[in-house]
C-alpha cells in the first residue's frame, strides 16, 4: 500500500462532530461458514444477530444484511487484514472488497445527539430501541448512511465520500438553534 | 385602558402592555392576548370583508374555527404572513398586522358593490357566465376577478426566515390538550409511557382556560389544567408541544405536526426557526381535538358583532375582554346559559336570552343559573333577522308556535349576538385517518365510529358531553394507550363540576328560515360567501349529492374547511330535500387542519440542501479555473472549461481538438462501479449481459450492454476481469443504483444456485480518462510497475501498478476514439493524482475537457449514450450494437424477449448518422425526421434526431438519429421537419470519424 | 410513510424500502420454450388487486434484501412479510390490523 497520506473528503469539526481519521474497510459477504473463518481473522465475532457490531480494539465488524459485514480496521492495518482475511477464507465462497475510500466517518456526540440525527433520520433512536452496539443502513433524508451507536450519546456515521458534505450541513443546520 | 378590558382574571398578563397597529391604527393589548382579543378590547369588531361580497365581518370565534377575521401580519418586506387568524395570532410588542380582501379601507370597501350585486352573483354565476367565449375568460374576465379575490397576497421575495424537521416516535401522542387530552396524557405519562402531547394553543388547557366556576378536584379548572401541565412536564418521558397543529394524519399512525417557533416573538432569535415539521410516529394516537361551536342561520348573521357564544365566553374569561355592553343571545344549546351568566356578572347587559327550544325541552343546570341571575329567557323564540351597518344595532326576534308559525315579536337594541347552534365534533383527524364516522341523531352530529388506525377519540371530539365526563373518557383511553404499548396504567379518577353546553342544537335553518321559499339569506359559508339561497339553488338545479354540491356551491371549500359552516350546510340541504342529515352524507375530511406554510414542508430542502450535491475529485481544481458545471442526477459533472472569455462552444471546439491532435484529461469519476466476486462471477454476467464473458481472459475488458427481459438496451459499460473470479463492471453514471438493485434483484430471487456478491465501488475509485494521440506519453511520465507499451497493453487490456506511488488500476479504454486510459485511484488520491497529470501533461499541451467535449467526441465515433440515443424502446441491433450479443449462450436477460416478432418486425428505428447537407447546420435534439419536406400537417413522421453538434475535427456538423428502417436508406436525403424550414439531411454511416479504428490501436 | 416489518431488521420507514411490484412472477426457467404469449404475460400482465395482495420490496436502504408482503391495497396495513423463496403465509380469517 501506500505511503501517502490519504486526503478523504474535508469535514469541520464542532462541538458535536468530530472526523474520524482515515480507515481500512472491507465490504465482506458471505455464508456463515465464511463468516466464522472471517470472525477468526479479523479477531473480531462478526455478528450472527441483525443491526450489531462486534468490536476488539480498532476492528469492528457491522453487521449490515444476513449476509453483509462491513470489516473496519486502522488505516495502517489494511494489508495486514486483507492478507489475513484472505488466507482465513481460502476457497469458501465469500466476497471481500476494498472499501476503504467509498466513504467517510465522523460522530456525532454529545447530549444533543440523538436529537440532531431524528432531524434526518426517520429511525427511532431513543437508546431503549437503538441502543448501543446497534448498526445499520439507513438514511438520513435523501442520504443513505450506516449509522452505529458506539455510546449513549455517540453516534458512528459511515456516509459515501459525495454525500458527506449534505449530510454534514444538514446537521450543522439542525445544530444553529442549539447554539442560542 | 378599555372599559371592555375587565379588571383582573384571565390568562393575560396585565403588567404587560404591549402595542400593535391594526390597518395603521396604534392599539394597546397585554401579554396574553391574540389580535383578535387585544382588538375586541379595543371596541374593534369589524376585522376583515368578505371573499365575494366584500360584506363587513367581525370575529365569529376565538380559535381555529375562525372564517372571517383573516388578517396580515407584516413584519418587513418579505415576512408578511397573509391568511392568518386573528384569533390565533398571539399579540407581541409591535406586531403590525392589516385587514385583507378591501380597498381602498375596511369601513369604505369599494369592492362592496358586489353585495348590492349579489342577486346578480349566484352560486355557479362563474361557470356559467364566463363559459363563452373561451377566449374571453383569459383576457377579459379572469384577471379582474383574479384582482378582486383572492384572499390577502403572498410576498414576492424569498423567505429568509430557516425551517426545521423532526422525526419523533413515542408510545401514545395526545393531540389536544384540552381537559380530554390532558387527563389522557397523564393516564399515559404516569404509566411510564413515551408520550407526546400537542397542541394548537399557545397555552395548553383548551376549554379549561375559558371556564369561570368549573372545578377538577377542588381547584379551578385552569388552576388544575396549569398543575397537571407542571406534573407532565416534569417527567422524561413526555413532551410537551404547544403553539403545534397536528395538521395531518398519514398512514400507519405517523402524524404531521406543524410547530410555530418564533411566530408569537416580537425580537425572534436569528438562530431559532421559525417553524418546525415534525413527522410524529406514534404506536396509539390519542384524539381529543374538541368541538366547535355552530352559528345559527338567519338574515344578518355575518354582522360585526354577531359571534359565538362560547367565543364570547372565551373572551371574556380567557382574555378579559368583555366582549360588548348590551348582548342578545340566540341559545340553541345550553351554551348560551353558561355565556349569559359569565358574561352577566362581569356587567354586560343581557337584552334576552331567545332560545329556540321549546320550554319543556329545555332543563338543567343551566337553565337554573341564569334563572337564578334573573335573565331574561325567552322559550320558543328564534332570530328572525339581525340589523347595523358595520356592527349589529338590533335583533328582530319571533316567536315559534307549536304548529311551527313564525310570527314577530319584539326589536331588541343590542350590540353584540352571540349563537349557540349546538357543537360540531372536530372529527377531522379521525377521518383523515380513514377512521369511519356515523351520524348520531342525539347530538346531531356525525362522530367516529370504526377506526382505521390504532387511534381513540376521546372527549367532545367524539361527542362526549360535559367536563367530568370528558376527563373520565380521556383517562380511560389514555389508561388504555399506555397499556397497549406495555406500560400497564390505570385510568385516574377526577371529580369536576361545570356549567356544561348540553348536547342539544340547531343543524341547519331556523325555524322560519326552512320554512320560506325561496328561503331569507342567511350566510352558511362565512369564508366563501355561501348562503342558504345558494344551496337552496343548488338543489333547485339538480344537485343531489352533498359532494356536487360543495363543488357547486364551494361550501366548506375555503381555508377554514367549513369548520363552522358544514353541519349547517348539511342540515339546511337534508331539510331542504325532506332527507335526514345521515341520508345526505358527508364530504371528505382532507389535510391540513388549519393551513401550513410552504417552510414547514420544504424544512432543510432548500438551495443547496435541497438534494445533495456530490462532487468528484477534481471538483475544488474546477471551481478554481472558472469551469461551468452541469446536473447529472445529483453528481456536479464539468460541462465546460472555458479559457479567457471563451462560449461553450469555442471552448467545446478547442477541447474536442485538443484530445485529437495530443492529449485530453476528463474527470469520469461518477460512472458506476461494481465488483462482481464469486466463483460464479462469470456465469452470472453471462446471463446478466447480452455479452459472452466466460471468453474474457482476467486482465482484459470489453464492453457490455444491458437489457431488460423486454429486450430493450437498459445500460452499457466497460467490465473488467480483473481475476477469475472478480469482475469490475461500470454503469452508466445515472444508471448505477438501479443497475446494482436489478443484480441484487436476479442474484436474490432467481439465480439463487450462483455463488456471487456484489459491492458498489462506485466512490471507492477516482477515475481520470487520458485520451489522445500523446496519453502515453503522458502516463509514462508517473506509472511505475506497467508496461505500457501497445503490445505489453493493448486496447482493452487492465494492468495494475502505481501512479506517483499511489496503487493504480489502469484500463486502457477509449470513449473518445483516441488512445486511451482511464486511470483508477482509490479516491482519497483522486485530486492528487488529477493534478499530477495536469502537470505531467503541460509539455504536451494537455486539455482538460467536460461532458460536452466528452459528448462530440463520442459521437463523431459513433458510441451510443444509453438514455440519449436509445429511449428505452430500443434492441440492441436498434442501436446498432448487436455485434456484443454473445450468440452461443442460452439465455441472457432480454434474450426471449429480442425474439418477440414486434421487435424483428420491419420498419423499426435504427440508429444512423445525419449530415445536414448545409453543414453549417446543426439540427436540433429531438427534431422529427421525415421523407419529404412541406408536407401537409400532420407530417408522417420516420425518426427523430437523438444527438447533435458541431464537430470541429470535422468541420462540420454531425448527428445521430433514430429512423424507421435507417440502414436501409444510406445515402438517401430525407428532411428534418423544423418551424423555420425543412432542413435536408442525409443519412450515412454513425461512425463519422476513422471509422476503421486506427487511432485507438497506436 | 409506512412501516415496513423487514423480515430480518424488523419493522422500518418506508423510505429504507424499494417497492418491487407483485410477488411469485417466477421468471421461466427456460425462457426460449415460453411460447409468446407465456412471455408477454411474465413482462407486463399483472394483477390490480382491491384487497390483499402478494408485493416484493427491496430493503434497500438497510439489509438489501428482497422479501415479499402481502398488504391491503385498501387500508395499505401489512397483513404479513416473510423472505423471498417462502410460500405467502395463510392468514388468520378476517385478516389482522
Ligand atoms: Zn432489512
Amino acid at each position: 500500500m501506500s505511503k501517502l497520506k490519504r486526503h478523504p473528503p474535508h469535514i469541520d469539526r464542532r462541538d458535536w462532530l468530530a472526523p474520524l481519521p482515515a480507515a481500512t474497510r472491507f465490504s465482506f459477504r458471505g455464508s456463515s461458514e465464511a463468516a466464522a473463518a472471517a470472525s477468526r481473522a479479523l479477531g473480531v465475532e462478526l455478528s450472527q444477530v441483525a443491526c450489531r457490531a462486534h468490536v476488539a480494539g480498532e476492528r469492528a465488524a457491522l453487521w449490515l444484511g444476513p449476509d453483509e459485514q462491513l470489516l473496519i480496521g486502522a488505516e495502517s492495518e489494511a494489508a495486514t487484514l486483507r492478507d489475513s482475511l484472505t488466507v482465513a477464507l481460502g476457497d469458501i465462497p465469500h466476497s471481500l472488497v476494498d472499501i476503504s475510500h467509498r466513504q467517510v466517518a465522523f460522530v456525532v456526540h454529545g447530549a444533543h445527539a440523538e436529537w440532531l440525527l431524528q432531524s434526518g433520520c426517520p429511525l427511532d433512536l431513543e437508546l431503549s430501541h437503538f441502543p448501543v452496539g446497534m448498526c445499520t443502513r439507513t438514511v438520513f433524508l435523501k442520504a443513505e448512511i450506516v449509522l452505529w451507536r458506539t455510546a449513549p450519546d455517540t453516534f458512528r456515521l459511515e456516509v459515501w465520500r459525495s454525500f458527506a458534505e449534505y449530510v454534514t450541513s444538514l446537521l450543522a443546520e439542525a445544530a444553529i438553534e442549539l447554539s442560542a | 385602558m378599555s372599559a371592555l378590558r375587565t379588571a383582573a382574571g384571565g390568562r393575560i398578563d396585565r403588567t404587560q402592555r404591549l402595542t400593535f397597529t391594526f390597518d395603521g391604527r396604534r392599539y394597546q393589548g397585554f401579554a396574553g392576548d391574540t389580535l383578535a382579543s387585544a382588538l375586541l378590547a379595543n371596541g374593534v369588531h369589524l376585522m376583515g370583508r368578505s371573499f365575494k361580497y366584500h360584506r363587513p365581518r367581525g370575529v365569529l370565534g376565538a380559535g381555529a374555527e375562525e372564517p372571517n377575521a383573516l388578517v396580515t401580519v407584516n413584519r418587513d418586506i418579505a415576512r408578511h404572513t397573509p391568511n392568518l387568524r386573528a384569533t390565533q395570532v398571539e399579540l407581541y410588542d409591535g406586531l403590525v398586522a392589516e385587514s385583507q380582501h378591501r380597498w381602498p379601507s375596511l369601513t369604505f370597501d369599494v369592492g362592496a358593490i358586489n353585495n348590492l350585486l349579489s342577486p346578480f352573483l349566484p352560486a355557479g354565476f362563474y361557470n356559467k357566465t364566463f363559459m363563452w367565449p373561451r377566449s374571453a375568460w383569459h383576457k377579459v374576465w379572469e384577471p379582474p376577478i383574479r384582482a378582486a379575490a383572492g384572499l390577502g397576497v403572498a410576498p414576492t421575495l424569498p423567505d429568509p426566515d430557516r425551517y426545521a424537521q423532526q422525526f419523533a416516535h413515542c408510545d401514545v401522542l395526545v393531540v389536544g390538550a384540552g381537559p380530554a387530552g390532558l387527563a389522557a396524557a397523564l393516564a399515559a405519562a404516569t404509566a411510564g409511557a413515551r408520550v407526546i402531547l400537542c397542541d394548537e394553543q399557545a397555552e395548553m388547557g383548551g376549554s379549561l382556560l375559558s371556564e369561570r366556576d368549573a372545578t377538577i378536584d377542588g381547584q379551578p379548572a385552569a388552576a388544575w389544567a396549569d398543575a397537571t401541565l407542571a406534573r407532565l412536564a416534569a417527567m422524561k418521558r413526555v413532551r410537551l408541544l404547544p403553539r403545534t397543529t397536528a395538521f395531518g394524519y398519514f398512514p400507519h399512525n405517523n402524524i404531521g405536526l406543524s410547530e410555530r417557533i418564533t411566530e408569537h416573538l416580537a425580537q425572534p432569535s436569528p438562530s431559532a426557526p421559525r417553524e418546525r415539521m415534525w413527522q410524529v410516529r406514534a404506536h396509539e394516537v390519542v384524539i381529543a381535538t374538541g368541538a366547535i361551536e355552530r352559528p345559527l342561520l338567519f338574515p344578518g348573521n355575518d354582522l360585526p358583532g354577531v359571534m359565538l357564544a362560547s367565543a364570547a365566553r372565551t373572551y371574556l374569561n380567557r382574555y378579559g375582554v368583555r366582549v360588548g355592553t348590551r348582548a342578545v343571545i340566540a341559545a340553541g344549546s345550553d351554551s348560551a346559559f353558561a355565556a349569559a351568566v359569565d358574561l352577566a356578572a362581569a356587567g354586560i347587559q343581557i337584552a334576552a336570552i331567545a332560545d329556540v327550544r321549546a320550554p319543556n325541552a329545555v332543563d338543567g343546570p343551566g337553565l337554573a343559573a341564569a334563572r337564578a341571575a334573573g335573565l331574561p329567557i325567552r322559550s320558543s323564540a328564534t332570530v328572525l333577522a339581525a340589523t347595523g351597518k358595520l356592527r349589529i344595532a338590533a335583533v328582530k326576534l319571533g316567536s315559534v308556535a307549536s304548529n311551527g308559525n313564525v310570527s314577530p315579536t319584539e326589536t331588541l337594541a343590542c350590540d353584540v349576538l352571540l349563537m349557540s347552534g349546538g357543537f360540531t365534533p372536530s372529527v377531522h383527524l379521525h377521518s383523515q385517518s380513514r377512521g369511519k364516522l356515523a351520524f348520531n341523531e342525539e347530538l346531531g352530529a356525525f362522530v367516529p365510529a370504526a377506526t382505521a388506525e390504532r387511534s381513540r377519540s376521546v372527549g367532545s371530539c367524539r361527542g362526549i358531553n360535559g367536563l367530568a365526563a370528558s376527563l373520565e373518557d380521556g383517562a380511560v383511553a389514555g389508561a388504555a394507550a399506555a397499556t397497549a404499548t406495555g406500560h400497564a396504567a390505570t385510568a385516574p379518577r377526577f371529580v369536576a363540576s361545570a356549567l356544561d353546553a348540553g348536547i342539544d342544537g340547531v343543524p341547519g335553518a331556523l325555524p322560519q328560515l326552512a320554512a320560506a321559499i325561496p328561503p331569507a339569506k342567511a350566510f352558511v359559508d362565512f369564508q366563501n360567501d355561501v348562503t342558504t339561497r345558494d344551496l337552496a339553488l343548488a338543489r333547485r338545479e339538480g344537485f343531489e349529492s352533498i359532494e356536487h354540491i360543495k363543488r357547486y356551491t364551494t361550501t366548506g371549500m375555503a381555508t377554514d374547511q367549513g369548520k363552522t359552516s358544514g353541519l349547517n350546510a348539511l342540515g339546511f340541504v337534508a331539510a331542504e330535500s325532506d332527507r335526514r342529515i345521515g341520508e345526505v352524507g358527508l364530504t371528505t375530511y382532507r389535510m391540513p387542519y388549519t393551513p401550513v406554510t410552504f417552510g414547514a414542508f420544504a424544512g432543510f430542502a432548500r438551495g443547496d440542501q435541497f438534494d445533495p450535491v456530490r462532487k468528484t475529485p477534481s471538483h475544488d481544481w474546477t471551481v478554481a479555473r472558472g469551469g461551468v458545471f452541469e446536473d447529472v442526477g445529483m453528481w456536479k459533472r464539468t460541462r465546460f472549461f472555458p479559457l479567457g472569455r471563451e462560449d461553450m462552444h469555442a471552448a467545446v471546439d478547442r477541447e474536442c481538438l485538443g484530445v485529437r491532435n495530443s492529449v485530453g484529461m476528463f474527470d469520469a469519476s461518477t460512472l458506476g462501479k461494481i465488483e462482481v466476486v464469486g466463483k460464479d462471477a462469470a456465469e452470472f454476467l453471462n446471463r446478466f449481459y447480452v455479452n459472452n464473458w466466460s471468453s474474457l481472459a482476467p486482465g482484459r475488458s470489453r464492453y457490455g450492454i444491458l437489457l431488460r427481459d423486454d429486450g430493450f438496451v437498459y445500460d452499457d459499460g466497460v467490465i473488467g476481469r480483473l481475476a477469475a473470479d472478480r469482475f469490475h463492471v461500470t454503469t452508466t453514471t445515472g444508471g448505477a443504483a438501479r443497475v446494482f438493485g436489478m443484480m441484487e434483484d436476479y442474484i436474490q430471487t432467481e439465480w439463487t444456485d450462483l455463488s456471487v456478491w456484489i459491492t458498489s465501488t462506485t466512490e471507492q475509485w477516482s477515475v481520470v480518462a487520458v485520451q489522445g494521440p500523446r496519453a502515453r506519453d503522458v502516463l509514462t511520465k508517473l506509472v511505475t510497475g506497467i508496461d505500457l507499451s501497445p503490445t505489453a497493453l493493448p486496447h482493452m487490456a487492465i494492468a495494475h501498478g502505481e501512479i506517483c506511488g499511489i496503487p493504480l488500476m489502469l484500463f486502457r479504454v477509449s470513449f473518445s476514439g483516441e488512445l486511451g486510459f482511464e486511470v483508477n485511484v482509490p479516491a482519497d488520491y483522486g485530486t492528487l493524482v488529477w493534478e499530477a497529470i495536469h502537470d505531467a501533461g503541460q509539455e504536451f499541451g494537455i486539455t482538460p475537457y467536460g461532458t460536452e467535449a466528452m459528448h462530440v467526441l463520442r459521437a463523431e465515433k459513433g458510441y451510443i449514450i444509453v438514455g440519449q440515443d436509445t429511449d428505452g424502446t430500443m434492441t440492441p441491433d436498434d442501436a446498432a450494437v448487436a455485434w456484443a450479443i454473445g450468440k452461443t449462450k442460452p439465455d441472457f436477460i432480454g434474450k426471449r424477449g429480442l425474439e418477440r416478432p414486434a421487435l424483428k418486425a420491419a420498419g423499426r428505428k435504427q440508429l444512423v448518422g445525419l449530415q445536414t447537407v448545409d453543414p453549417k447546420v446543426v439540427l436540433e435534439e429531438g427534431a422529427q425526421v421525415v421523407v419529404t419536406a412541406n408536407q401537409p400537417v400532420p407530417y408522417v413522421m420516420i425518426g427523430y434526431v437523438t444527438s447533435s453538434y458541431h464537430s470541429a475535427a470535422l468541420g462540420r456538423s454531425i448527428a445521430l438519429a433514430a429512423v424507421a428502417d435507417g440502414r436501409a436508406r444510406m445515402g438517401e436525403i430525407l428532411y428534418v421537419a423544423m418551424p423555420g424550414g425543412d432542413i435536408p439531411v442525409k443519412i450515412v454511416s454513425p461512425v463519422f470519424y476513422d471509422p476503421q479504428g486506427a487511432r485507438i490501436n497506436v | 410513510m409506512l412501516i415496513i416489518d423487514c423480515p430480518y431488521c424488523g419493522p422500518r420507514p418506508e423510505p429504507e424500502f424499494a417497492h418491487g411490484g407483485q410477488a411469485h412472477v417466477a421468471r421461466p426457467a427456460d425462457p426460449s420454450q415460453a411460447t409468446d404469449q407465456e412471455w408477454l404475460e411474465f413482462l407486463y400482465l399483472r394483477h390490480n388487486t382491491r384487497g390483499v395482495f402478494a408485493e416484493r420490496w427491496r430493503h434497500a436502504r438497510g439489509c438489501g434484501r428482497f422479501f415479499n408482503a402481502l398488504r391491503d391495497t385498501t387500508t395499505d396495513h401489512f397483513l404479513a412479510t416473510y423472505r423471498a423463496g417462502e410460500k405467502p403465509p395463510v392468514l388468520p380469517a378476517g385478516g389482522a390490523r
